[in-house]
């Protein structure tokens, strides 16, 4: 990228007339600035973080900037057992793959369909799905939570995979966009090469689709991971990671330093998914959600 | 088995699933919810029909079945203006914290990923974070926040605290506190966003304003701006469907005490607390349905205009 396409760049013309020191000042103040944004991020997080380490004694007696006198590992482990938080996280793997794998196979086959096949029926469809992205899914939960009653899958998984793979409007609307930019020339000339419409399918749109899947794939993790109302409404008797930490601060004699360890526990695999994917986390979550 | 009757099997099949959750999940919610709300209904079923004053209740009206005009539900949607003050504060600072990560900056992608981060973390998690960062304690039974840690280095001896979230006395302390953490989880997106926007725009549109002589405030506001405000009003927009469907970050700090109340927590303690009351609930449900559905006319209105 040229230096011309950063428009505060220092080295252009337009600054060349303007004293040195107060170039200096300002690209000092960027720093501050940065700085001062980061510290702002970063102390909550510290504090939680050498509280977790803390006895509880040392948690009442001591500054939240004072540092342990020596790590207390049982904090996590307490967080672990007693605090559900180990089967919070099992759970929530277990949900997050399902209702991916779910997603992925539901909304693909739907976009396919919707975007190929330009029917009367299918323009429908596409509308009704279009219309339905309005609904605000929290306060619909309202009625939506009748509906599970009956068909009686309050406290089952199935409630909570059901609505994640069912109300997954997003991921088809992004396959659709994806879709439109694919060529249907190649579909053609499969099917003149004799491919029926699920080899088409499976053999060229599924491969095609893979860098829209990696998009929804990283938006569903956060979401689902990062969900707390659709399992404490209808999971009220299983933990997921949400769940599980909100559990940490109910009854009257709260142990914030447990609470802590569950608050760092349940951050490490999004700080071990955001490290390992950084670059492209940006492109998956923010560029997806703007062409919406 | 020829194309035509493939492309109707196909579609059929495909579309089965899908359409089935979709007609269950959402469509008959959906419609329940409009009917429910002209109703007495409990979670057990159906009591009585009553027209309108569902509504009216939320208004603060009286009605035959509700005869005391109650202002709680209004309360909540003035709630939301804090969170709607806050997210065009948050846009600003966002704007303001992409230009300078645009700019040749050392470090940049660390600045960038640690302001982004709080975005992927789990709601609950910050909402705990922050309870413990605005936090009152005794340091007896509940610890000392870290505000008022910090601020007690500065304050003298008989420095006990401040209740940030819990002074009944104050409760526009204790929304802002919120709003804090709202602004702190979600401000690294619109960073994001902005950078990415501003780095879309074509660097020969530099170079001409260049030779012309723009200086960099110039640039920001003849080139910058213009190119980016799309997305500024886009967020503009969504602030407001933000604002009235917070519920998370307050439900897990205040569970709503302390003058917090939000729409949608006021909603679920309507429909799931002692008081069940569904179908006051879904009344309110469509009153966020219609908010919704403004914001999202305007919204296409005014991105017609733009194109």
């Amino acid at each position: 990228m040229s230096s011309n396409s950063h428009y505060f760049d220092l080295k252009d013309y337009s600054f060349k007339e303007t004293p040195k020191g107060i170039r200096i000042f300002w690209s000092a103040m960027k720093y501050v600035v940065l700085v001062i944004a980061c510290v702002l991020v970063i102390i909550p997080l510290i504090t939680v973080l050498i509280g977790s380490f803390k006895t509880k004694t040392e948690l009442m007696n001591t500054s939240a900037f004072v540092l342990p006198k020596s790590m207390a590992w049982a904090n996590y482990a307490s967080a672990f057992t007693n605090g559900r938080v180990l089967e919070g996280l099992g759970n929530t793997i277990l949900i997050v793959v399902v209702s991916c794998i779910g997603s992925i196979i539901t909304g693909t086959m739907t976009a396919f369909v919707l975007q190929r096949f330009n029917m009367l029926f299918t323009r429908l469809i596409k509308a009704v799905f279009l219309a339905t992205s309005l609904l605000p899914t929290i306060t619909m939960q309202i009625s939506v939570y009748q509906i599970v009653v009956k068909l009686g899958l309050v406290n089952t998984y199935a409630a909570p995979l059901l609505l994640y793979i069912g109300t997954d409007i997003i991921a088809v609307t992004i396959f659709i966009q994806f879709l439109d930019n694919i060529s249907v020339s190649l579909d053609e000339s499969a099917i003149l090469d004799g491919c029926s419409y699920p080899r088409v399918y499976w053999s060229i749109i599924l491969p095609m689709l893979r860098p829209a899947i990696a998009t929804v794939l990283v938006m569903r993790f956060v979401a689902i991971y990062n969900d707390f109302y659709t399992p404490y409404l209808y999971m009220p008797n299983h933990r997921v990671v949400s769940t599980a930490l909100q559990d940490l601060t109910t009854g009257s004699n709260i142990s914030w330093n447990v609470v802590f360890a569950g608050v760092i526990i349940c951050i490490i695999p999004t700080l071990i998914m955001f490290l390992s994917m950084q670059k492209s986390i940006y492109s998956n979550l923010v560029s997806g959600s703007v062409k919406e | 088995m020829g194309y035509t009757a493939q492309k109707y099997m196909i579609t059929f099949l495909f579309l089965l699933i899908p359409c089935v959750l979709l007609i269950v999940f959402t469509l008959i919610p959906a419609v329940n919810m409009v009917i429910y709300s002209f109703q007495d209904r409990e979670m057990t079923g159906f009591k009585d029909w009553v027209g309108f004053d569902n509504y009216i209740r939320i208004f603060g009206g009286t009605s035959k079945t509700f005869p005391n005009a109650n202002m709680e539900y209004l309360t909540t949607l003035g709630n939301s203006l804090y969170y709607l003050v806050g997210s065009f504060l948050q846009q600003a600072l966002a704007l303001f914290v992409a230009t300078i990560l645009c700019s040749k900056i050392k470090l940049g992608g660390l600045f960038k990923g640690i302001l982004f981060f709080p975005y992927l973390m789990n709601g609950v998690a910050v909402a705990l974070i922050f309870k413990n960062l605005f936090g009152f304690g005794d340091g007896l039974t509940v610890p000392q926040g870290t505000l008022n840690s910090i601020l007690s280095l500065f304050a003298g001896d008989g420095f006990t605290g401040i209740k940030f979230l819990n002074d009944p006395n104050n409760p526009v302390m204790a929304n802002l506190c919120l709003v804090f953490a709202s602004v702190w989880r979600y401000i690294g997106f619109d960073i994001i966003m902005y950078i990415s926007a501003i780095q879309s725009i074509s660097p020969d549109v530099y170079e001409a304003a260049d030779l012309d002589g723009a200086n960099s405030w110039q640039r920001f506001w003849y080139i910058v701006f213009p190119s980016i405000s799309p997305i500024v009003s886009l967020q503009l927009i969504m602030a407001v469907k933000g604002a009235v469907s917070v519920y998370e970050i307050p439900f897990i700090v205040t569970g709503g005490a302390y003058g917090t109340m939000t729409f949608v927590i006021a909603a679920n303690n309507t429909a799931f607390g002692a008081m069940d009351a569904i179908g006051l609930a879904c009344a309110l449900s469509v009153v966020l349905l219609i908010i919704t559905v403004i914001v999202t006319v305007v919204q296409k209105l005014v991105f017609k205009d733009k194109r």
